[in-house]
């Protein structure tokens, strides 16, 4: 899909989250939301496209992705263990 | 004309705790205090003659043929403006009354024409009937007299009192010849619509109805409901189709297929053929009204554009070929098995429609979920309400309106944001009007001073003009006021919400930023207007807020919606009658589709499909293992299809290539797909870029339900046979079966029991009960049997209520030298949506195309006169619309509506949207306005395009009817 596109709705969903003071739970809540709403290959691309330098993401963005990869990584893990 | 079937008690119907016990001809009767001595009698099943009462209106005491002797009193009293007293002894039949009422009749009759055999009111004309009654055998006065009957005196001069019959209306004649000015359309048209559009001109013999400055009905303020047609006891207000047609010989029970009010309406039925739709009086939502659209715009049911045949080809230059259903099941399942098994499972997908019944959404969902084996599912709601689902989820527990639309009887503050319900939930509308003249204050938040702000009677307390764009600042700025101000109701928070949730809000809201002072430059809206609205609404009472698109249609539009559930917290407003958040939804099942489980994250009933024990309650029912991840959102289909990965897409009833943004990229989207199927009446818009057609069949066609925006569910019964031959959820079960995956129901009440075992807000729900019932508001179970018209009463569906912050975030699509205005959009009172039904009906004549309202300044900046042809062009598209001057807007915004596919508007509008649910900013697009003189190459494209499609159409069902 295009990544631009993706850059700019995973920046728009910190934009929301901006708003708690507490930076962890922000990216945390991204993170979240992402997982809730988006649609796997959406997450792999975003996360990809965060490993490779993470370009036109925000800073709050890119960690709630970087908390994402997380996410999605450990119920891969839960779903083979 | 009443309808066939209903009891007419003459008075409307009295709450009151107090009974009172009288004696009407003998009998005795307990009825409520303040109860008429006319509709006590009536429902001792005594009928007193009468001509100017009827039960949807206030007691009038003119037409003297209701009298009746009361002992103890002088008289004759009027019985209809008489209320009943303990004890009282009435006699409705008397010689001495008998005489009168002749009287009265014969004078009546003395200026009436005698052609009641060809009348069209006839057999059920209540001036007919009372002659009847009374006896009348001879009218001494002759008929050579003064009259309003014919158009000549006896002497062949022009008889000044004869007034030509108007039928200018499309739907209904006006017929003053026969007009008894009983006032009946009069009073209607200010107590059912309150449009004040029709008056009495003259005094005595020369009193006559008139509309307006006694202007035709279609040139006058008359918007067309119908009320006063209903009202009329004679044929002076007739429907056409009935003076075509005849009376009806019966009637059904249905629920209208347009907007989210969601009217009950009887059809009234010859055979299989509709004479007229009369709105129910016992219809929950809609107490007997009903608008334009409902009770009139419905020929596009059985207009010729109509397609009756299934359809098939390779591609879409491709004439179609006309196919029998078996091999266009066949067709579809084969080409999405060879799509999936080429290109994955997740290559397919569909969309359900907000305009098909709870029962067909949820058949279709089912087919993705357990048939596609994906959960690439989402519904048109995405592009209108979506935020009101996850807004509301995430502050009260629950996507839906908290009350019943009657809540609103008890209001005492209106706040309306975004949303125009004098055109776009004209019922609803009207009730509000009734309820603001008696006496409730009114806010409008809004960028347009839509009609409600200033219409007869009734004058907002404050318009807060907000720039498009602002709404959640706005909102935060009310909330400012009332925290800052110490207007919140401490009690009620400690009680009901989440405290952490709520001091961090507090604090949130409370930041100088958003005292209105310092967002004034940013909302346009002056400070001290904003803090006099918020102390109304904090403290004049029970409050209320309604709002629709212009709330969620932005790209804050989710957060927007925690703003106003935050507000009805802060406040208390939430919890009993007269209060709360009240989402007004644009079609007539957006609730119900969402409810239904169509969008790609959750299960019917709200719940994520990564819940394992929802998941596994779906897997037992359904047979199958299901897919425990979101699939793909409509704007998300479109860029996976441009991407390659998604190829094939089943829509049933929705028309994505008009109704959705950013028209170019999604018609590429279409043409990127290797098998679009298309279930509608006609051949949309999305139709001209299908593979295969399927059709459709209209509400009249099909058993079902709809859930209205009080989240009300109502049968949608059918009147007649399907044209096609199948009822949509038949087709959707065709294509299950023939996937392989086996779906045996043989009515859709058994759906809907499926239905209610799996999702616990419907365990009650079931056609049995709403038969009995008449309408259910959800949630309907154990703990409700009978419903629930007001939601969180003790606590919040999530417990407790939880305050959201609501950081404003300016939108990207921002005014600069190159696009100097902003674009919103909306719609209007005698179209629907994207017109694929009003405009195939004679609304038309109100609406014949879509118009750019722009103020005088910008008009006269860019040398655009009314009705100069205006290129409007965003960085999405450029089309051209005809431009009307209109000071409804404020200078730097235009807008225009969605109705007609060639105007293009959603060639404007762009891909940005909310950040929670993708819901596009329709209501927000940057533009250059210019004037220009021929249409815009996009037009030109689609005009080509379209023509060509139609032609490919015409040759195959030429072909077809060639033998």
């Amino acid at each position: 899909m295009n990544i631009e596109r993706l850059v700019t709705m995973a920046n728009d969903i910190s934009h929301y989250f901006a708003a708690d003071p507490d930076h962890a739970a922000g990216a945390a809540s991204i993170a979240d939301h992402l997982k809730r709403f988006w649609e796997p290959g959406m997450r792999k691309q975003i996360v990809a496209h965060l490993a490779a330098g993470g370009e036109g993401l925000e800073p709050l963005a890119k960690l709630g992705v970087e908390r994402l990869a997380e996410l999605d990584r450990k119920s891969a893990q839960a779903t083979h263990s | 004309m009443l309808s066939i079937v209903e009891i007419d008690r003459g008075t409307p119907l009295v709450k009151s705790d107090k009974m009172v016990v009288l004696e009407i001809d003998g009998r005795n009767i307990s009825v409520p205090e303040g109860t008429s001595v006319m509709r006590a009698a009536s429902q001792a099943g005594i009928s007193i003659p009468k001509l100017c009462a009827t039960d949807m209106l206030e007691a009038f005491g003119s037409c003297r043929l209701c009298l009746v002797e009361i002992d103890g009193r002088k008289g004759y009293p009027a019985s209809c403006t008489t209320p009943v007293t303990e004890g009282m002894k009435v006699s409705t039949q008397t010689p001495k009354l008998a005489e009168i009422r002749r009287g009265v009749m014969e004078l009546y009759i003395s200026d009436h024409p005698l052609d009641c055999l060809t009348c069209p009111a006839n057999g059920h004309c209540e001036l007919q009937d009372m002659a009847g009654v009374v006896g009348l055998r001879e009218v001494r006065y002759g008929y050579d007299g003064e009259n309003h009957v014919f158009a000549k005196t006896k002497q062949g001069e022009t008889n000044p009192h004869f007034v030509a019959k108007d039928e200018s209306n499309p739907y209904f004649t006006f017929d003053p010849s026969k007009c008894i000015v009983c006032s009946r359309c009069v009073r209607a048209c200010d107590e059912v619509q309150g449009t004040f559009a029709l008056t009495i001109q003259g005094r005595g013999f020369e009193s006559k109805v008139s509309a307006s400055q006694d202007n035709r009905f279609l040139d006058s303020e008359c918007v067309s409901c119908g009320a006063c047609v209903q009202a009329c006891p004679t044929a002076t207000l007739s429907e056409k189709s009935l003076i075509d047609r005849g009376q009806a010989e019966h009637s059904v029970v249905t629920t209208c297929a347009y907007c989210g009010v969601g009217c009950s309406f009887r059809a009234e039925m010859k055979g299989e053929e509709i004479v007229r739709m009369v709105p129910n009086k016992d219809g929950h939502a809609n107490h007997g009204h009903s608008c334009v659209k409902g009770r009139f715009a419905i020929g596009y049911a059985t207009h010729p554009d109509r397609i009756n045949t299934p359809m098939i080809r390779k591609k879409i230059s491709d004439p179609w070929r006309i196919v029998s259903w078996d091999e266009a099941i066949a067709y579809v399942a084969s080409e999405f098995k060879r799509l999936q098994s080429a290109f994955g499972k997740f290559s397919v997908g569909g969309i359900t429609s907000s305009r098909c019944t709870n029962e067909e959404t949820y058949l279709v969902q089912k087919l993705v979920r357990a048939g596609f084996g994906n959960n690439n599912v989402d519904t048109c709601a995405r592009v209108c309400h979506s935020p009101t689902g996850y807004g509301l989820k995430a502050t009260l527990g629950e996507s839906a309106g908290t009350q019943d639309f009657d809540s609103i009887e008890q209001t005492d503050v209106v706040l309306v944001i975004g949303a125009n319900p004098t055109d776009a939930h004209p019922v609803f509308g009207s009730q509000m009007k009734q309820r603001l003249r008696a006496g409730a204050k009114l806010i409008v938040v809004d960028p347009r001073r839509i009609d409600l702000v200033r219409t007869p009677h009734i004058m907002a307390d404050y318009h807060l003009k907000l720039r498009p764009g602002t709404n959640v600042a706005l909102l935060n700025t009310l909330a400012h006021v009332i925290v800052t101000e110490g207007l919140v109701d401490e009690a009620f928070v400690a009680a009901r919400c989440e405290p952490e949730a709520f001091n961090k809000w507090r604090t949130f809201v409370a930041q100088d930023k958003y005292s209105p002072e310092n967002m004034e430059a940013e909302t346009g809206v002056p400070a001290a207007s904003v803090r006099a609205a918020a102390r109304l609404y904090a403290t004049g009472g029970n409050a209320a807020i309604y709002y629709g698109l212009g709330v969620t249609e932005h790209s804050q539009g989710s957060t927007a919606v925690m703003g106003i559930a935050n507000l009805a917290m802060a406040t208390g407003n939430i919890g009993r009658e007269g209060v709360g958040v009240n989402p007004l939804r644009g079609q007539n099942n957006v609730q119900g589709s969402c409810d239904m489980g169509s969008f790609p994250h959750e299960f019917p009933g709200y719940r994520h499909v990564g819940d394992a024990a929802v998941r596994g309650s779906f897997e037992a029912a359904w047979g199958v293992p299901l897919h425990d991840e979101p699939g793909l959102r409509i704007p998300n289909m479109f860029e996976a299809a441009i991407d390659g990965s998604f190829r094939g897409l089943y829509i049933e009833g929705e028309d994505i290539a008009q109704s959705d943004p950013n028209t170019q990229h999604v018609t590429a989207a279409l043409q990127a797909m290797e098998c679009v199927v298309v279930q509608d009446l006609f051949l949309n818009e999305t139709a001209k870029f299908a593979h295969v057609f399927l059709p459709g069949c209209s509400f009249l066609e099909k058993d079902g339900t709809f859930t209205n925006a009080e989240r009300r569910i109502s049968r949608v019964r059918k009147v007649m046979e399907p044209k096609a031959g199948y009822a949509d959820w038949e087709v959707t079960q065709l294509l299950a079966n023939a996937m392989g995956y086996p779906m045996q129901y043989k009515h859709p009440s058994e759906i809907m029991d499926e239905i209610a075992r799996l999702t616990p807000t419907f365990h009650g729900v079931s056609f049995e009960k709403i038969d009995q019932l008449g309408s259910i508001q959800w949630p309907c179970n154990e703990e409700h049997p009978n419903g629930t018209p007001v939601m969180h009463v003790d606590e919040f569906v999530r417990g407790k209520g939880r305050f959201m912050l609501t950081e404003y975030v300016p939108t990207s699509e921002k005014v600069n030298a190159v696009h100097p205005l902003i674009l919103t959009t909306g719609r209007i009172l005698s179209q629907y949506n994207v017109g694929a039904q009003t405009r195939r009906t004679a609304n038309v004549m109100w609406h014949d195309e879509d118009r750019l309202e722009i103020h005088p300044h910008d008009a006269e900046e860019r040398g655009i006169k009314d009705e100069d042809w205006a290129g409007v062009e965003s960085r999405a598209g450029q089309t051209v619309l005809r431009a009307r001057i209109s000071e409804r807007m404020q200078p730097g915004v235009v807008y225009t509506t969605f109705h007609f596919p060639g105007s293009g508007a959603n060639v404007i509008t762009t891909e940005n949207s909310d950040w929670a649910t993708n819901c596009p900013e329709y209501k927000v697009t940057a533009v250059q306005v210019t004037r220009v003189n021929q249409p815009s190459e996009w037009q030109k494209r689609y005009q080509a395009f379209s023509e060509e499609q139609q032609s490919l159409l015409e040759q195959s069902l030429d072909a077809a009817e060639t033998p």
